[in-house]
């Protein structure tokens, strides 16, 4: 036995109603929730664009002996406070402004970049598509061919300076076995925040596809370079959840900095563990 | 436990077509082909389909089942509740034919525009020992049945009808891997790959690599790479002035 559905409306003629294809007036036919894990992403990212502007434009309240807050570190300016200025402060007196304004372009251009967070933003931000089989609302469609777009080849620059970032965060990880007074030999739990934001920004570095590429991927001959492809055998391993670092190094980034606005601004006392 | 599903399945041609609605019996262990095949047997002897295998093998019975691209014969019924209306279409990227049948020309044309394997010129048979850490990442993308389910979903053709000249799609940038892969390949595929295969279009959102029946990590493992190669050669000017030095093309690999 058998019905037929007749198409519900006329369409504009393009993508999935495009001359020639099977005539079926739904955009998708999908029957799951495949809305949901666009909306997740979206809301996530946004609180962190949301948080991140208010704690860049802030100003205040990133350093409290001997934490300094990795949206603030290194702290090059001499506005930065006395004992945050582990890397000098070369960056001098004529500029006025919040120093997380300079430092935050790597970090946030690393991750804008990344192939991860690509896929998150053209799906939960500008729907292209924002789900699998899902038809996207633009007429025009040039990906990344033109500018800005075509600016996402420039990840690998990031990826180099997240390194040297990651490097300093990891200073700033041991600099926090200090006690208030700056005596080494100590730590609160401010420090497990720091190592591990460290620890997290290490595994989402190094498991980034550019990583992989510069180790090795490049190579047509993994037989002649022994030693890269054992690189690129771990870092390839490590890819495998860039995903899931990609995410968890960013909580990590965004509580530790929190952390440390609660402690600086007397919200909170650090305890102590020795 | 047998039971009778709901189906809807497109019945049409390029002149039109609609979703039609059919009762059909479904036994244990059964998947989506087994039922489109009783309604062929039962219902509707001119509902055309195209299968072959029946073991996810051949690629040929690609539709779309729910809105989802995927092969008829590795949908498992048992992955829908009994009260659940099955909707099966055509693919709806390609020219339809008939019924579940499209027209995937296209693929065949963008295949031919990829060079083959071009080895070193004099190289004869036995000169070259090939090792397996050499050709195990290219040996992933030989696993492809080219059942045309990436191409399907892919978004930079299927929502823009006019990007198909100048986009070959996720199949074949695996194809454009595997070969750059190679070590004895001497062609210039990298620039290809942006100028004249679009690789550039692709925004990497990886609907290639979740509809894969092959499980080929597409995105990762192809197409990310070959981006950063594309890279290499045109985008990085620290590799472009090493090139320069050294007296190589920008991309050259060792």
């Amino acid at each position: 036995m058998s019905t037929t559905e007749k198409p519900a409306a006329s369409n504009d003629g393009t993508g999935v109603f495009s001359p020639g294809r099977a005539r079926i007036s739904a955009k998708t036919l999908r029957v799951d929730n495949w809305w949901v894990q666009p909306t997740i992403t979206f809301i996530i990212l946004l609180s962190f664009v949301i948080y991140s502007t208010w704690r860049a434009f802030a100003n205040a309240d990133y350093f409290s002996m001997p934490y300094l807050s990795p949206f603030y570190s290194p702290c090059l300016a001499d506005s930065c406070p006395p004992g945050s200025q582990d890397f000098g402060s070369w960056i001098g007196s004529w500029y006025a402004w919040s120093p997380a304004l300079i430092i935050l372009i790597f970090p946030l251009g690393f991750r804008m970049t990344c192939y991860y967070y690509r896929k998150a933003y053209y799906r939960s931000f500008w729907m292209s598509p924002p789900a699998c089989a899902v038809a996207e609302p633009h007429k025009k469609y040039s990906g990344e061919t033109k500018f800005p777009l075509i600016l996402e080849n420039v990840h690998r620059y990031f990826f180099y300076a997240a390194l040297v970032f990651n490097v300093v965060l990891t200073w700033d990880a041991i600099a926090s076995f200090r006690n208030p007074q700056g005596e080494w030999g100590h730590a609160g739990l401010g420090t497990l925040f720091l190592v591990g934001n460290a620890t997290l920004l290490w595994l989402y570095s190094l498991s980034c596809h550019s990583c992989r590429h510069a180790v090795g991927g490049r190579l047509k001959h993994f037989s002649n370079h022994p030693v890269r492809y054992k690189w690129w055998t771990m870092v390839s391993k490590l890819n495998t959840r860039h995903m899931l670092f990609a995410w968890l190094s960013l909580f990590g980034v965004a509580f530790t900095d929190f952390y440390i606005y609660l402690v600086a601004s007397g919200a909170i006392t650090d305890p102590r563990f020795f | 436990m047998a039971y009778d599903a709901s189906f809807r399945v497109w019945r049409g041609n390029t002149n039109g077509g609609e979703l039609t609605n059919y009762k059909v019996s479904v036994n244990e262990g059964e998947v989506v082909l087994d039922i489109i095949h009783r309604l062929q047997q039962t219902q509707t002897p001119d509902l055309a389909v195209r299968w072959n295998c029946k073991a996810g093998k051949c690629g040929s019975c690609s539709a779309e089942v729910n809105g989802k691209p995927a092969l008829l014969c590795m949908t498992r019924m048992n992955t829908f509740t009994e009260d659940e209306t099955v909707t099966v279409t055509p693919l709806r990227t390609f020219p339809v034919i008939k019924d579940l049948v499209t027209d995937v020309s296209f693929n065949y044309q963008k295949a031919r525009e990829i060079p083959s394997f071009t080895p070193p010129e004099g190289l004869k048979p036995g000169e070259y020992r090939m090792q397996q850490v050499d050709v195990e990442r290219s040996q992933e993308f030989r696993k492809c049945i080219e059942c045309f389910l990436c191409q399907d979903v892919c978004h930079v053709i299927r929502d823009h009808e006019d990007n198909k000249p100048a986009f070959s799609g996720p199949r074949f940038f695996i194809r454009q891997a595997e070969l750059d892969m190679h070590p004895l390949d001497t062609a210039s595929r990298k620039r290809d790959a942006q100028e004249k295969h679009g690789i550039g279009l692709c925004n990497i959102t990886k609907c290639c690599t979740e509809v894969c029946p092959e499980h080929i990590k597409i995105t990762d493992n192809a197409i990310i790479p070959m981006k950063e190669r594309v890279a290499d050669a045109k985008y990085d000017p620290l590799r472009w002035l090493g090139a320069k030095i050294r007296g190589r093309q920008p991309g050259d690999v060792e």
